[in-house]
């Protein structure tokens, strides 16, 4: 098939609400540009708002905090449960407190580079602009950051930046940033600003005369179906990297709420670049349902290595020095075994490729502390990375004291999203999208603690900015069930469910979904090729049309049924799973997290083509045939270089 | 391995429940609690039985969904241990497992393993927060905190408002959780100005909300994942003392 089999070509996208000018300035501008609504009205105008991770929950609670009447939607039995809780490293900041040369412009510098050169310059400095106040918020709110004798807070350096920007909070920095959200969310709850609908899943969204007016909205517990009304929705729904099954996702998380609003005419931006984290706890059998992340803070102290020979299954111990290959040390003498996420993940899929993985089924790589251990002594490295050794220990029944790490690389976020302009509105007029679910500010790769950062800079101070600029044209006319668009949306939910619940195969949806995970990862993970996405398009079809023919949903509609649930997110996935894969097969180049076989340097590193690429895709939903239109990308202050780490 | 397992079963809130036996072959040693638990339901599904409910989401026990009371014990037999991180090489072969919901009055069950924890927003919506509108933060560094109260507030902080020590506990309170919030914010200095507000507000909505008192027993502290220490529990009542003197 040629190309054109896969998408057509549509009319080019622009962001129409950066100013222009001077980079710094911009953000001022634009708010200065934007409309106000006066407080009056603000009590008259109600916003929905998807999801109480970081993004949601400081969206709801700074929206609430204004005057607005919010709705919040979680499919947790608590907004506090979102999977922002479970981010362990960090949250970056240009603060420069430790005068260590950093500013603003470095972390926007540092932000566009390791993007590599795929993400908005304007989008990326307010980033860096926000970041500082985003330390400032929490600390008011009581986030217990680790600090220094002095009282003052502590930072560290983070994924290969050359400044100490990370603060943090212990390995659990994304849980003590959401409380934090979360508490100020309750606090507009008890306030009566925000009203909380918990096991709550947003299934379809409601537009009317061409505005997002609301969504719909199945009660978990109930099994109720009800439509909910507002002058705009904000998507704050998380990530999709479970379209490949295992990843250090929660279960829940999914594309749905996203994918629903794309169906209906938003533009779905890079769906396929995916960051695929070097250090998790490889699978350990078929009955694996998730992947567990460990800190890559590990690689600053673990040597990583692989037998020397083939299919070598002697334990570690007995593997002599001399034939064990430390193969990070040894292709990147510079960096060694600190290089960036893709090029570690990369190199230990090449070993295991070779047939010199080690453990159950040949894939995973050691990383290994013994030399750690004889330099600083076992007290030393216990003092650092106890909670980690603790907790792989849980996991494996391994001691990694006294034998080495075995880790593999696990899918871990998600770059693309709905495409959202300089305001965060995506391509429907109304519909907002925050956080990690769209995909504005890291490009083809996101550095290490900046999801964080973006998550609290869209929903504390980029959002309630912008989305008033929107809404000064409000209120817009009451709706009601009776209205056509909303009874067909209402429909069209109701619909699904039944078929869902009709199919009655002999197939359970795990197993479905688990097979899915399994031509994404292979076709579509650390390395991709014309031939391989071309053959996982074509067997994704086929596992789709299975999945409508075999797959077993039992019980109905009435109540608690999580099988339901699930089968209504793999539903989404599978359509997902495809834009992802004509995405990664029409963007012919290496970039960031995306690598094509067929796009590499000499030496085997990835190789950007920024005369052909330098663009944001955009696809607009086209079932088999989507189109794609280009959102070319311009750099005045950060010019595109090669990434080079040897 | 195989095991029996013993599982509560309820329809829906309403319905009465009662325990329900399985028997469930080659399970391995490596699979966590809840991936034994997904190999049943996959059964049950293809077998046209209703599979069981449970919560979980993070499944790497930081998000406090999970909740299953194992043997009689909340999260089970591991110390420090939330149920996802459980592993079943911590099982025998043959051994009989009963799988219960959380059990206290302020936690109905909605459906089989899982229950509504609500009444845990409801004591932070009292005053579980620092009332801090976005936008009108000083710098960071404005005011030092120091490292011990920084770090022991941190600790408190850690509660993943699980609920295992409200099912532990032989009154159904929620006194551990409740301090372990009290805890955190009232060891910062932000959280200085609500700390009498904070304290007689919180443990007014978690009478209110169906919790039981607290006698000290200390069942909350030994099964909670996070080691929140009973030590909370005096510092709570410390300040629920002081708010009230402060108050008359
Ligand atoms: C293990 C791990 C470690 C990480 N560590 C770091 C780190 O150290 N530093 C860093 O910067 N980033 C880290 N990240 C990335 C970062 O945590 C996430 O990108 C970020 O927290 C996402 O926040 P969010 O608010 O966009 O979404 P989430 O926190 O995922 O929230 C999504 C919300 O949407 C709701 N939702 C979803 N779908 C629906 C629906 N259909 N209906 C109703 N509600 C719905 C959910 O209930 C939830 O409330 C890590 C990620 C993982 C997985
Ligand atoms: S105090 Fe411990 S047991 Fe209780 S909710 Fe918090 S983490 Fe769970
Ligand atoms: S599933 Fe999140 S703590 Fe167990």
């Amino acid at each position: 098939m040629t190309m054109t089999d896969y998408y057509t070509l549509g009319d080019p996208v622009a962001d129409t609400k950066a100013p222009d000018g001077p980079i710094e300035t911009r953000w001022e501008r634009r708010r200065f540009g934007a409309k106000l609504v006066n407080p009056a009205n603000k009590r008259k105008l109600t916003v929905l708002v998807v999801g109480t991770g970081l993004a949601g929950g400081s969206a709801a609670a700074t929206l609430g905090e204004l005057g607005y009447q919010v709705k919040s939607y979680c499919y947790q039995d608590s907004p506090r449960r979102a999977h922002s809780i479970a981010a362990q490293g960090g949250i970056n900041a240009a603060k420069n407190y430790r005068n260590d040369g950093d500013s603003v412009h470095r972390l926007f510098y540092d932000t566009v580079k390791g993007g590599d050169f795929r993400s908005r310059e304007s989008n990326v400095h307010r980033l860096a602009q926000i970041s500082t106040q985003i330390i400032d918020q929490c600390v008011a709110q009581g986030v217990p950051f680790a600090r220094e004798y002095g009282g003052l807070l502590d930072t560290r350096s983070f994924g290969g930046a050359q400044v100490s920007r990370t603060f943090y909070a212990r390995g659990q920095t994304g849980q003590q940033l959401l409380l934090g959200a979360y508490q100020a969310l309750e606090r507009q709850i008890a306030a009566g600003t925000v009203t909380m609908h918990d096991r709550h899943e947003m299934l379809e969204l409601i537009i009317v005369d061409g505005r997002a007016r609301g969504i719909v909205v199945r009660d978990l517990v109930t099994g109720e179906i009800s439509t909910e009304f507002a002058d705009a929705v904000v998507l704050a729904s998380g990530g999709y990297g479970n379209v490949f099954f295992l990843s250090t996702n929660a279960k829940g998380c999914n594309v749905t709420a996203s994918w629903r609003a794309h169906r209906k005419g938003a533009l779905f931006a890079n769906p396929c670049y995916t960051q695929i984290h070097p250090t998790c706890i490889p699978v350990s059998g078929d009955h694996q349902s998730k992947l567990t992340l460990m800190s890559e803070s590990l690689r600053n102290d673990g040597r990583v290595w692989v037998p020397k020979a083939k299919g070598d299954d002697r334990v570690p111990a007995d593997i002599p020095e001399d034939e064990r290959d430390y193969y990070l040390e040894r292709i990147y003498p510079a960096f060694g075994n600190l290089v960036p996420r893709d090029i570690a993940s990369r190199a230990a899929k090449n070993v295991c490729d070779e047939g010199r993985g080690v453990g159950p089924g040949g894939l995973g790589v050691y990383l290994d502390f013994a030399a750690a251990i004889g330099r600083l002594g076992r007290d030393a490295v216990e003092a650092k990375y106890g909670n980690l050794f603790e907790m792989y220990e849980r996991i494996t029944g391994e001691d990694p004291y006294s034998t080495p790490m075995r880790i593999y690389p696990a899918v871990h976020y998600t770059m693309g999203g709905l495409w959202v302009d300089y305001d965060l509105q995506s391509t429907i007029p109304g519909l907002f999208v925050i956080g990690e679910a769209n995909f504005s500010d890291h490009g083809a790769n996101r550095l290490g603690a900046s999801a964080l950062m973006q998550g609290l800079a869209d929903g504390y101070f980029v959002l309630p900015n912008t989305i008033g600029d929107y809404l000064a044209a409000g209120p817009f006319p009451k709706l009601d069930g009776e209205n056509a668009e909303v009874a067909e949306a209402r429909k069209l939910v109701e619909d699904r469910i039944e078929k869902l619940l009709s199919i009655n195969g002999d197939r359970t949806v795990d197993s479905i979904h688990r097979e899915l995970g399994r031509i994404m990862w292979e076709y579509c993970g650390m390395e991709r090729t014309d031939a391989g996405l071309r053959k996982a398009i074509s067997e994704i079809r086929e596992l789709k049309a299975e999945f409508w023919q075999r797959a077993k949903v039992p019980g109905d509609g009435e109540g608690l049924n999580q099988s339901l649930e699930r089968a209504g997110r793999v539903a989404d996935f599978f359509e997902l799973a495809e834009l992802m894969c004509i995405d990664a097969l029409h963007r012919e180049e290496s970039c960031g997290g995306h690598f094509r076989a067929e796009s590499q340097t000499e030496e085997g590193e990835a190789e950007r083509d920024d005369e052909r690429f330098s663009y944001v895709a955009a696809w607009e939903f086209g079932g088999d045939l989507p189109v794609l239109h280009k959102e070319e990308l311009t750099f005045d202050y950060v010019h595109p270089s090669q990434r080079s780490y040897k | 391995m195989s095991l029996k397992l013993r599982i509560w079963r309820q329809a829906d809130a309403a319905d009465k429940g009662s325990m329900v036996t399985y028997q469930l072959q080659n399970v391995s040693p490596d699979m966590s609690f809840l991936e034994m638990l997904d190999v049943l339901n996959e059964r049950l599904t293809l077998d046209g039985e209703d599979p069981v409910a449970f919560d979980h989401d993070c499944r790497e026990g930081i998000c406090g969904m999970c909740s299953l009371v194992i043997n009689g014990i909340p999260h089970g037999p591991e110390k420090a241990t939330t149920t996802c991180q459980l592993h079943m090489r911590h099982f025998s072969d043959g051994q009989t497992i009963d799988i219960e919901p959380w059990r206290a009055a302020a936690f109905p069950v909605v459906k089989d393993l899982v229950v509504d924890r609500r009444a845990f927003d409801k004591i932070i919506q009292a005053g579980g927060y620092i009332s801090a509108p976005t936008g009108s933060a000083p710098d960071a560094h404005a005011t030092p905190v120091p490292k011990a109260d920084a770090d022991l507030a941190f600790e408190a902080a850690t509660c993943i408002g699980c609920g295992a020590c409200v099912a532990a506990c032989p009154n159904g309170s929620g006194m551990l959780f409740t301090a372990a919030k009290i805890t955190h914010l009232g060891l910062m200095p932000q959280g200085q100005p609500e700390r009498n507000t904070r304290v007689i507000d919180m443990i007014n909505a978690h009478d209110e909300a169906g919790f039981g008192g607290c006698t000290n027993t200390g069942e909350c502290t030994s099964v909670c994942p996070k080691g929140i220490p009973l030590e909370t529990i005096s510092r709570l009542n410390k300040d629920y003392r002081q708010a009230l003197r402060a108050a008359s």
